[in-house]
């Protein structure tokens, strides 16, 4: 059978498991997660086959050429009058998202076994979205992606109306407010591609060899990057991320920050940058501007943050912001960076979310003051979350680093004085990503253990479940002593562990590999 | 630089040797950090010692191959060095067609293959010693590991073929620093001093990588063989910007890579970091914090040093913070009385001394790495014997010790060793390297910094002596001032064989494991410099100087000067004289008189208070953090983000439903209004389209 | 007479019958003010059928017309008046402004 058909595949057979999930009773917890778990277990299996199938044979692109070389290619007629095609494939970038993405709905799949109400909806939903963004990333047509990336925006806002915690409605409406509104800049400004192309086609690979007018691109490039970046998390429009991600639950957080938020940056750099290039010159002051101030700004806020996923969502909007920067430098090395750090925040991110839900489910909150000397206590989760931390903070041979270099490389080389001054900015945020983050995993996982926890604050009764031992007495409804994770939980924290260490110790094949998917994008960039 | 060497089986052993000196401590990190560490943590000191003992076995055949292959035949290898190994890790395409490669290498030269035995050497003995020292430790289980971790990645670094492989591991030192100094997590100033450590070491490290991408890119590579040859200097050596903006990218790209090594080295006003890093238990100091990790950042200078001196601003900032720092540090060392911290001072001053050698160019760098080398064998000497006196009166305080001489007699006259080779008494070992940075800096002509080594050399004995009557020598002040000892130190460090001994003087005694690598140490701390001057001033130079163009012709000038040793016979005379004096004034009053550690604080109070103060950096540190950035950077930006970048959603929202409460005012469900609506839409458009638009 | 007068006499009944649909509060009252301007219209039918440039062809066309709306009006009135009677037994009243059911 031929391979392209399982990149079909991919998002199908979510589709299909949520549609037999809800043929599953109501009661069957275990049976619902364990059937999730399995589908999205084949699903990973599927993405890790067709990479290896990729990796032996990569797609020969032509020399010179600005379309783009793809892979396990499937391409019919969807809406024929239209010019509308069901037109997928992968290159490197949007294969090694698919596998970001697959590593990321397996892990949440598994972090998600504590959902105890309403599980059927909650897994039914997730698949949706897992189907949303798989589609999306083997789009090579701009009506089949669109159609994909609204689809995830449906289930995103009742996991997060539904299953979520704090002010999680004002969170999902908030959330989708702003991701419609991205959503409707896209749409104008597909249709603005699709008619002044003249060629009666959504197909990316088709467009990509039209060269569109330049008056069009000066307004066509920034309102499909804008739209595109608010998805991104761009700064100033990052806002929805912070709030999204702290009501969310720990899998859709893990989820929207470690790779609904890619197909933003994705889409910038598949459609607006690989489109209009013309324009993204034009433009790339302005969105280096925004890149940089987000990266410093997410950073400065996230040093206030007394909540840990507020710590965290700040956080990724500096990363994300570095991820931005890269695309804006337009050079080989800044676009290879973005696309690492697209990775490399993916996995970093959910890692720290999930360990993030790991240790809520045990302490029952989230704010830090309320937290000290969890080391003592679960040494697992403590030490990952060091590590997870140490990659955020960009600590050679974990992930971020690997991104970072490049990022900061494409940025200082750039001819542009902007850039590098933008790209000095970036470096020194370095130094602020290292105090949040030290300060919190000081402030959590150091300090005196809990059992000395009356020193902590009284007052919070959300903390009883630390001090359990200590406040036994006074506090009995959080008698339940601190444990380490279970096996099932390492399961999750190890897979995504090692991956941001393999890819941290050994970039330079994936790098490589970007390297070559890029090739049509510069070349289009340098026409 | 990497050329193949003749012998290709030879070379081929010394590549994997190489890798054995790297994967042996790497080895002992995971073994035991996943498995052995939680099962026994006796198991696994004994497996880390093992270890580490396996790669100084490794690193002294390498050195031996070396010496055989390299040194031996200077014909065939001019430069002195030779690459084992150097894989791609990562290669950058830059625009112009240049590719840029990030390598993990293996490069050995004189410093790289002193740095690998002294690190192998001194932790070896680190890992001994802590076996007695953290036996009593819940977390002896997670030391070992974290210590082996740290040899792999220092070593890591001293063998760097390139800038971006120096970053690499220079990054990861810092956070083995981290988990070093806050090993007692549970101890809070542990923790605060391990995140100072490490955010202000980040601070310079954001300046290094920005030092390296300019150099790297304007130089077109990382590897040292390129940045030290001639046309790197050349072509950074040019002038970018105008008006204020304008700068040299040769100053501006070692001036970065510099402050990565200021921050390292802990150079004022850097160095906060260093004395609070004394939190974390003492082999940690010895090893990271006195002996092998601190000097990085001169390790770097010296690396860079072709490319440094043709930068000659920089080389004056290198200069100026060396040299400002020794005396600073030891200024303030003399006015100390928490054990730690004055050892802490004290590897300050010298980290300075090393430093500002180097700042005087040519000569002094053989002189600097020959200190770097005393300097490891008599400091790491020094912490050891203080962890030992630590445990035996269960406190940091000079004030709780006194009259140890008959209850440590082996840490006693080891001490007494390495307090005279630092202090630099012919013929211990700091006597010659000591000698050689001051001859060198006088060559050179730079007479402020020469002023500040005597200076330094004057006050290194005064506050070392200092240090050791107050210890070794009168009574034993306060063997119940448990309780009084500053912080929590106490209760954690003051931990081990002399556990039983709470209630008095009692029988201290020097554990075996313990007191054998401070022995060990005492040979080289006495020896060293004897032995050593002489390959030093042989081997320990840079190759070849005639093909670093206008720099090298400096360099070359002030080994010619130093090399005749022209008029400065006086020069070790008058350093003796110097420390001895110190080490008078200083036996006079804690030797003699008896005096207490704060005594000079009766003669002059408000220095002596600005000294115990630390001329209240920490305090301006402090000011800054949380006046300055807290105040008026991360609460006003907090504000904006909650008030004005996330209000604008909410004004966006709030003037949508305002437009829809206005609309909202005709939809009243009165058939009346409706129609009145829709006749006066009928009107306007009507008049509209009369009106013809 | 002209096709002039004709249409100012029915712009005036629509716009009476306009002010009063807007404004009378009796809802009988709003229905007659809603027939004035149904017949302002068929004012208009007769008049173009008699004057109107086209209707040399049928002028008999707008008369029909007229005649076939006004039995549609009656048909209309007789329907609005049994609403206004049944809500008259509602209400007990025909206040047109207390009718805001169409206020969700």
């Amino acid at each position: 059978m031929d391979a392209s058909w399982f990149l079909t595949a991919t998002w199908v057979l979510p589709l299909l498991s949520a549609a037999a999930l809800m043929a599953f009773p109501a009661e069957g917890q275990s049976a619902i997660k364990r059937f999730s778990l399995l589908a999205n277990g084949l699903n990973l299996a599927i993405i890790l086959g067709l990479f290896g199938l990729f990796l032996r044979n990569p797609p020969e692109a032509v020399s010179g050429s600005t379309a783009p070389a793809l892979a396990f290619v499937t391409d019919v007629a969807w809406f024929r009058d239209w010019g509308i095609r069901y037109h997928v494939g992968v290159d490197a970038i949007s294969l090694s998202l698919m596998l970001l993405a697959g590593i990321v709905v397996f892990c949440g799949t598994l972090a998600s076994w504590n959902v105890r109400d309403r599980t059927k909806e909650f897994f039914i939903l997730l698949q949706v979205l897992a189907a949303g963004v798989f589609g999306s990333f083997i789009a090579f047509d701009l009506f089949a992606f669109f159609v994909f990336n609204e689809l995830t925006l449906i289930p995103t806002y009742l996991l997060i109306g539904m299953f979520g915690s704090g002010r999680k409605e004002f969170a999902a409406m908030k959330l989708n407010l702003m991701l419609m509104g991205g959503s409707a800049l896209i749409l104008l400004g597909i249709l603005g591609l699709f008619i002044e192309s003249g060629k009666h086609t959504f197909d990316i690979v088709e467009l990509s060899q039209v060269h569109f007018d330049r008056d069009f691109q000066m307004w066509g490039f920034p309102v499909v990057f804008l739209g595109f970046a608010i998805l991104g998390n761009l700064f100033p429009f990052h806002i929805w991320s912070p709030d999204g991600h702290a009501s969310a639950p720990t899998a859709v957080s893990m989820f929207l920050a470690g790779v609904h938020m890619k197909l933003g940056s994705y889409g910038c750099l598949r459609i607006a940058i690989y489109l209009m290039p013309e324009g993204a010159r034009a433009w790339m002051d302005v969105f280096l501007v925004l890149a940089a101030a987000g990266v410093v700004w997410g950073g400065i806020v996230a040093v206030r943050q007394k909540d840990l996923k507020y710590l965290n969502a700040y956080s990724s909007v500096s990363h994300c912001g570095l991820v931005f920067l890269g695309l804006a430098v337009l050079n080989p090395v800044g676009l290879r960076g973005a696309v690492m750090q697209m990775l490399a925040h993916g996995l970093i991110t959910a890692a720290i979310f999930c360990l993030i839900g790991m240790i809520y489910a045990r302490t029952h909150t989230r704010r830090i003051p309320e937290m000290s000397g969890l080391m003592a206590r679960m040494p697992f989760l403590s030490v990952s979350f060091i590590i997870a931390g140490f990659a955020a903070l960009g600590l050679p041979g974990l992930a971020g680093f690997a991104a970072e270099l490049n990022v900061f490389l494409g940025g200082f080389s750039a001819d542009n004085p902007l850039a590098i001054v933008c790209s000095a900015f970036a470096v020194l945020s370095i130094v602020v990503t290292a105090i949040y983050v030290l300060r919190a995993t000081n402030a959590i996982l150091h300090g005196p253990p809990a059992t000395s926890s009356a020193a902590i604050s009284p007052a919070a009764t959300a903390s009883a479940a630390i001090a359990a031992t200590a406040a036994a007495p006074t506090a009995p409804a959080a008698t339940a002593a601190l444990t380490d994770a279970t096996w099932l939980e390492r399961v999750p924290v190890v897979l995504l562990l090692a991956c941001i260490i393999l890819m941290g110790l050994f970039p330079g094949r994936i790098a490589d590999l970007i390297d070559q998917a890029l090739v049509p994008i510069l070349n289009n960039l340098n026409r | 630089m990497a050329e193949a060497i003749g012998n290709g089986g030879v070379l081929g052993l010394m590549g994997m040797i190489g890798y054995g000196i790297l994967a042996l401590p790497f080895l002992s990190f995971l073994v035991n950090g996943l498995w052995l560490g939680r099962k026994s943590a006796k198991a696994s000191a004994w497996t880390a010692t093992l270890l580490m003992a396996m790669t100084l076995i490794l690193a002294v055949f390498l050195a031996l191959y070396y010496r055989g292959q390299v040194l031996m035949h200077p014909d065939a290898h001019p430069d002195r060095s030779l690459m084992l190994w150097d894989h791609s890790w990562m290669s950058f395409a830059l625009e112009p067609g240049t590719v840029l490669a990030a390598k993990f290498g293996f490069l050995l030269d004189p410093i790289s293959m002193m740095m690998v035995l002294v690190i192998s050497f001194i932790s070896f003995l680190v890992n001994l010693y802590s076996i007695g020292y953290m036996k009593d430790d819940k977390g002896a289980g997670r030391f070992f590991p974290l210590l082996a971790f740290f040899s792999f990645t220092m070593l890591g670094l001293v063998v760097s073929s390139n800038l971006a492989q120096t970053f690499f591991f220079w990054e990861l030192v810092g956070a083995a620093s981290y988990l070093l100094i806050g090993f007692w997590y549970a101890k809070p100033s542990a923790v605060a001093a391990s995140k100072k450590a490490f955010v202000l070491t980040r601070l310079a490290d954001a300046f290094f990588l920005m030092g390296l991408l300019v150099t790297g890119i304007v130089a077109g590579g990382f590897d040292f063989a390129r940045l030290n040859g001639p046309e790197a200097a050349d072509s950074l050596n040019h002038t970018v910007g105008g008006g204020i903006f304008a700068c040299n990218l040769l100053t501006l790209g070692t001036l970065g890579i510099y402050l990565g090594a200021w921050g390292k080295s802990a150079m004022f006003p850097f160095h906060v970091w260093l004395p609070d890093a004394m939190e974390g238990p003492t082999p940690v100091s010895s090893l990271i914090h006195s002996a092998t990790m601190v000097v990085a950042g001169v390790y770097l200078t010296a690396r860079l040093f072709p490319l440094f001196s043709a930068a000659e601003h920089t080389l004056r900032v290198v200069e100026f913070t060396g040299a400002f720092t020794a005396v600073f540090a030891a200024a303030i060392a003399c006015a100390q009385t928490d054990l730690k911290r004055i050892l802490a001072f004290s590897t300050l001053s010298q980290l300075g001394l090393m430093m500002f050698a180097l700042g005087t160019g040519g000569e002094a760098y053989t002189a600097s790495m020959f200190h770097i080398f005393t300097h490891a064998f008599f400091k790491c000497l020094l912490f050891l014997s203080a962890g030992v006196v630590i445990h035996a009166v269960h406190g940091n305080d000079v004030r709780d010790a006194g009259g140890l001489r008959k209850l440590l007699p082996r840490t006693y006259w080891s001490t007494l060793i390495a307090v005279l080779a630092i202090a630099g008494i012919f013929p211990f070992a700091g006597f010659f390297s000591k000698e050689e940075i001051l001859h060198a800096a006088f060559a050179s002509g730079r007479y402020g910094a020469f002023l500040a080594g005597l200076a330094t050399s004057a006050l290194t004995a005064f506050y070392m002596s200092r240090y050791f009557f107050l210890v070794f020598h009168g009574k034993r002040r306060g063997h119940a001032a448990l309780a009084t000892a500053p912080g929590a130190g106490a209760s954690h460090d003051g931990r081990g064989q002399a556990e039983s001994d709470s209630s008095g003087p009692g029988p201290i005694h020097e554990g075996f494991l313990m007191t054998l690598p401070i022995v060990i140490l005492a040979v080289p701390s006495a020896l060293a410099g004897w032995l050593g001057k002489d390959f030093f001033r042989a081997q320990m130079r840079l190759w070849p100087l005639d093909s670093m163009g206008e720099g090298a012709a400096g360099l070359s000038h002030g080994i010619h000067v130093a090399g005749g040793a022209s008029g400065a016979e006086w020069l070790p005379i008058v350093a003796t004289l110097l420390a001895v004096s110190g080490m008078a004034v200083s036996w006079y009053w804690y030797g003699m008189k008896n005096r207490g550690p704060g005594f000079p604080g009766r003669i002059a109070p408000a220095w002596y208070r600005v000294l115990a103060n630390k001329f209240y950096v920490d305090e301006a540190y402090l000011f800054l953090a949380k006046r300055v950035a807290g105040r008026w950077i991360a609460r006003p930006a907090d504000w904006i983000e909650r008030h004005i970048v996330n209000g604008a959603f909410d004004w966006v929202t709030g003037a949508l439903r305002g437009i829809a409460f206005l609309q909202s005012l005709f939809h009243n469900g009165q058939i009346q209004v409706y129609i009145f609506v829709a006749l006066t839409g009928l009107v306007v458009l009507a008049l509209t389209a009369g009106l013809g638009f | 007479m002209n096709l002039t007068t004709c249409l100012m006499l029915s712009a005036a009944l629509f716009a009476i019958g306009a002010f009063g649909l807007v404004t009378r509060r009796n809802l009988i009252a709003a229905l007659m003010s809603l027939e004035l301007m149904v017949i302002a219209a068929l004012i208009n039918f007769i008049a173009f059928a008699r004057f109107g440039v086209h209707s040399a062809g049928h002028p008999e066309s707008g008369s029909v017309f007229a005649l076939f709306a006004v039995a549609v009006t009656a048909a209309e009135m007789a329907l609005a008046l049994a609403i206004v009677i049944a809500v008259h037994r509602q209400r007990k009243h025909l206040d047109v402004r207390e009718l805001d059911g169409l206020h969700g």
